[in-house]
């Protein structure tokens, strides 16, 4: 431990009775160190024994079949699902937080018509299964074989298309999917908006700025400090949501895991190679969210790192981050 | 005497069974400085709120210039009054600057970027001009220095200042101070009337809610005393606080000299 150290860690450090004579008392503050913690190193070789064990059994497990899950990791068919799953994370994610702010704008907005509008529209997506949702829209043609432009209630159509033409897998999926997805952002976005201070609309309102100038520039950007946290446990949720697209052939990271062991029966091992690359894609989120979170609150959150180290070294960790 | 700039007329306002304003009727003169004092819960501050139009009011009027403040008249002879376009409310608004008791600055913009903001977003002003502006107005409360800095590396003198210097952007004809400085520490109050009392100087015409009797003392034309949702009375600081007329006044003014 070097000298700088020891100055940081001030808690169970054990103060020494003062005494006159200056020489003396910086000879005190010298003598200020961390309280030691045996129980904690402890606690570290067993994780660490407990967490190698794991790893040994799982890697040596033949049932595994690792060498199968390797050959198949970066398979072609694989990536195509991959890629698959990305884009309907990304674009799903896009639409719907752009629903979720249009919603909560609606529920808090002065107008009956608009609350009760967007009250329904959470009412009614939160309230059905996902799965019977991507159901729905992918036999849209059930219920609705034609989809035309032109006067309602049976005038004449301008264009119209089948609807089996025009709703594909991915079509569905990214219409169950953002849907879905705009009803919870817009309790996120709402719970976020509610957080600003009230003043700060007023402050806006005082010197003659839009309400929907308030919101873009005064009370959004205060609000993603409470929505970034909530909006990356959404995002990572839903890289493995698109996962039940499989029931309506999307094409997606899973489905075309099903597809390969229903042809070469490794179910385990196309389950693991799936999980992995669920596991990557959740990891690089993470990281993105933390990121993100620090971009909008830089003094609220110390970097990643810091944290880390803070669970073994609150002293060390401190000194870091206050620098 | 001056113009006329700010006139109110029967001002009523209730907040669910409670009338916090009972009836205000006021005028305020071009250049004129009127401090408005009173116990807590008088309604001074809702009856600043009322003059640029963010409370409703249940009834009377209240003109700028000579317009109606976020109403219009409508049907037969005018007896009734609607709420105006949410366009016409902004213009009148961004004559009338507004300072308040907790800031209120944007926390996520420099000191700089919360005095451009309103010139640059609702004036339109090209982001130089806007710029050079703010910079001029930072320089006039004694903040040039600090133009860079973010509202949480300020005190609340500091932040304050910047609050008068937004408003001040908009060059408005008219100041509204609500307890501009009953959120600050003791050592800090000073520099906030300082520079409230160099911008009545210069002639703006200022509505000042406040506990601060030393500063209305000095600095107001005319003090308005109110209690219980009423304008108890009004006059020049020297007759208001050392001759009061009515009871509550002096029992008021006992209390806080």
């Amino acid at each position: 431990m070097t000298p700088l150290d020891t100055t940081g860690a001030a808690p169970g450090g054990t103060p020494a009775p003062a005494t006159g004579g200056t020489a003396q008392e910086e000879d005190l503050t010298l003598q200020v160190t961390r309280r030691p913690r045996p129980g904690r190193w402890l606690a570290v070789i067993a994780a660490v024994l407990f967490a190698g064990w794991l790893t040994y059994t799982i890697i040596v497990n033949p049932n595994l079949h690792w060498d199968i899950v390797a050959k198949y990791q970066f398979d072609g068919v694989i990536l195509d699902g991959l890629w698959v799953t990305v884009q309907l994370t990304l674009i799903s994610m896009a639409v719907g937080i752009t629903i979720g702010v249009l919603i909560a704008v609606m529920q808090l907005s002065d107008s009956p018509v608009l609350r009760l509008t967007a009250g329904a529209y959470t009412w009614f997506f939160r309230g059905t299964p996902l799965l019977v949702q991507l159901i729905f829209w992918f036999n849209l043609a059930l219920i609705f074989p034609e989809i035309s432009i032109g006067v309602p209630f049976d005038g004449p159509k301008l264009i119209s298309w089948q609807s089996n033409q025009l709703i594909t897998g991915f079509v569905a999926a990214l219409l169950g999917l953002s849907i879905n997805e705009g009803a919870y952002m817009a309790e996120i976005v709402r719970a976020g908006i509610q957080s600003v201070d009230p003043g700060q609309r007023e402050a806006g309102a005082s010197i003659g700025m839009s309400n929907r100038r308030i919101l873009s520039r005064i009370i959004l950007p205060q609000a993603m400090r409470v929505i970034i946290p909530p909006f990356g446990n959404q995002f990572i949720s839903m890289l493995k949501t698109t996962s039940l697209v499989s029931v309506i052939a999307g094409a997606d990271l899973m489905t075309v895991s099903q597809h390969l062991y229903l042809a070469n029966f490794e179910v385990v091992a196309m389950l693991m190679v799936a999980s992995l690359w669920y596991l990557v894609l959740t990891t690089i989120a993470s990281v993105a969210q933390h990121a993100v979170e620090r971009r909008y609150s830089p003094r609220a959150t110390p970097p990643l790192r810091h944290r880390v180290l803070a669970n073994l070294t609150p002293g060390r960790a401190k000194k870091e981050t206050a620098s | 005497m001056n113009d006329v700039i700010l006139r109110a007329r029967g001002v009523r306002k209730r907040f669910g069974d409670t009338e916090v304003l009972k009836g205000i009727d006021l005028e305020v003169r071009t250049g004129e400085v009127l401090c408005v004092i009173g116990p807590s819960g008088s309604g001074k501050s809702t009856l600043l709120r009322c003059f640029n139009h963010l409370e409703q009011i249940d009834a009377g009027r209240v003109w700028m210039d000579g317009e109606l403040v976020g109403y219009e008249e409508h049907g037969p002879a005018g007896r009734t009054l609607r709420e105006r376009h949410a366009r016409d409310i902004r213009r009148q608004r961004e004559r009338i600057g507004m300072v308040f008791q907790r800031f209120h600055l944007f926390p996520h913009r420099t000191a700089l970027q919360n005095v451009m903001e309103g010139p640059v977003t609702v004036r339109k002003r090209p982001r130089a001009q806007a710029e050079k502006h703010a910079r001029e107005l930072l320089d006039q409360v004694g903040l040039a220095d600090r133009a860079d800095h973010y509202p949480r590396q300020l005190s609340g003198g500091q932040q304050q200042r910047v609050a008068i210097a937004r408003a001040l952007a908009m060059e408005p004809t008219l100041m509204l101070f609500d307890e501009p400085t009953s959120a600050l520490d003791p050592e800090l109050v000073g520099e906030v009337l300082g520079v409230m009392r160099d911008l009545a100087r210069s002639g703006m015409t200022m509505v000042v809610v406040t506990h601060e009797m030393g500063f209305a003392r000095e600095v107001a034309d005319r003090v308005l005393f109110m209690d219980q949702g009423a304008a108890v009375e009004a006059g020049p600081p020297d007759e208001l606080f050392t001759a009061p007329r009515h009871d509550r006044t002096r029992a008021f003014l006992s209390t806080v000299l």
